[in-house]
């Protein structure tokens, strides 16, 4: 099942639905590079809240996707992990270093629009 | 007490009539054990007050109730051979006991005495017949064996029940989450830190990390006696299942000795933001949360309505 590509002012949003096969991953990986490219994104936000599994093959997709993006000048935001996902990612060894990562997609929005510096007000 | 099942083997003397059959025997003992109760309990109960008392503390209808219920008990394996109702019975002792009203060294000396009574009074019955006295010892000494095990396994079973039971509550009290400011909580570890516990620590700080949508954690580890480069693994785990949820963990509290241990043994805790103490981690927090150095708790502001979503 592809993963639907919701653009919202400057920044795309992935929101992942169901479990993802290798294959809808690398489709993922290549819509969000040429979606960004088109509408001129300055940031990607990826929600896996729907994730009860990341293996091996979908953590690095989304760390060299991110990587990918970086190039182009764009952030990713990794959202939604699950605590129990995350857990069973770290006794893996998966710990995503250099990926950005956010509680939920408000937390992520927030990150992209306080802009790069690792700073993050919330508005107030 | 009452016996489950009543399966007495009869054992007809009819093939040689010299020879005493055990079956035999040991119907007698348990016959005369039964019709001498009164007698050998009065000796019993007055064996264990010479000998401090099992029953220091109880009531004397108590003492009564439980020698009885005790007596009958023993006699009742000796009898059919099944031991569901002493294991019960013990069960139930070794409960009272932890709570405090037995104690384990008085009644496994009771249970000695009472062993000391039945000898006492077979080896008077059979004192001009050796060889009955052999073969009734032969009947009771596995007996009196297996219920000495039994209040012995009792009690030990029942210890390591309250023990684990505290461990659980050690467990429970041992891992607070606790929110200073909005999205901050603050993890205060104290303790020996082994793998379930760091398991569980990890468990309940993500699930607190969603519950507050905390984004910075600072996680005290004054109260951590020791730290080895399995501990110091456990708690990059910690922080890096922290990270994968957007939440920033500051480690608080590493005092010199750890440091120098940390050091000595090679651990690599650089992806780790540590800040001498619990205040300097608040601190560091609320900088990263955007809090200004005046900290907004009391005066939160105006509220500016967010163009975040």
């Amino acid at each position: 099942m592809p993963v639907p590509i919701l653009a919202q002012a400057p920044y795309l949003i992935a929101s992942v639905q169901s479990a993802l096969t290798d294959a809808d991953l690398v489709d993922l990986q290549d819509n969000l590079l040429r979606e960004a490219q088109r509408r001129r994104s300055q940031g990607v936000v990826v929600d896996v809240t729907a994730l009860d599994v990341m293996d091996s093959f979908s953590t690095r997709t989304l760390q060299s996707l991110a990587a990918m993006l970086q190039l182009r000048g764009v952030e990713m935001v990794i959202v939604g992990i699950q605590p129990g996902v995350a857990l069973a990612m770290v006794q893996l060894g998966l710990t995503m270093l250099g990926v950005r990562t956010a509680l939920d997609l408000e937390e992520g929005l927030v990150y992209l629009q306080a802009g790069s510096q690792g700073r993050a007000d919330r508005g107030q | 007490v009452t016996p489950t099942t009543k399966v007495k083997p009869r054992v007809s003397s009819e093939g040689s009539s010299t020879a005493i059959s055990a079956g035999t025997l040991k119907d007698e003992l348990v016959a005369r054990l039964r019709r001498d109760r009164p007698v050998l309990l009065k000796e019993w109960v007055q064996a264990m007050a010479a000998d401090d008392g099992l029953w220091m503390g109880a009531t004397t209808p108590e003492q009564e109730l439980d020698s009885e219920a005790i007596y009958d008990a023993c006699v009742d394996c000796l009898d059919n051979g099944s031991y569901a109702a002493a294991e019960a019975y013990a069960d139930r002792m070794a409960q009272r006991a932890v709570l405090g009203v037995m104690q384990y060294e008085r009644v496994l000396s009771g249970m000695l005495t009472l062993r000391d009574a039945f000898w006492h009074s077979m080896s008077r019955h059979y004192l001009t017949e050796p060889d009955r006295l052999a073969g009734a010892l032969k009947a009771f000494e596995p007996v009196a064996n297996k219920i000495l095990l039994i209040v012995a396994m009792a009690f030990n079973s029942e210890r390591e029940r309250v023990v684990l039971r505290q461990q659980e509550a050690i467990r429970e009290l041992s891992t607070p989450v606790l929110k200073v400011r909005d999205q901050l909580l603050i993890l205060p570890v104290i303790g020996l830190i082994d793998s379930e516990r760091a398991l569980q620590l990890t468990e309940q700080l993500l699930s607190s990390i969603r519950e507050y949508r905390a984004r910075a954690v600072v996680m005290d580890v004054t109260g951590v006696a020791a730290i080895d480069s399995k501990v110091a693994n456990h708690l990059i785990q910690t922080v890096d299942a922290a990270r994968l949820l957007g939440t920033t963990v500051i480690v608080t509290g590493i005092s010199a000795a750890i440091a120098l241990t940390i050091v000595t043994i090679g651990v690599d805790l650089s992806r780790i933001q540590t800040v001498g103490d619990l205040q300097g981690g608040i601190d560091l927090a609320d900088r990263l949360l955007g809090y200004g150095a005046m900290a907004k708790v009391s005066d939160p502001g105006p509220i500016v309505p967010s163009t975040a979503v």
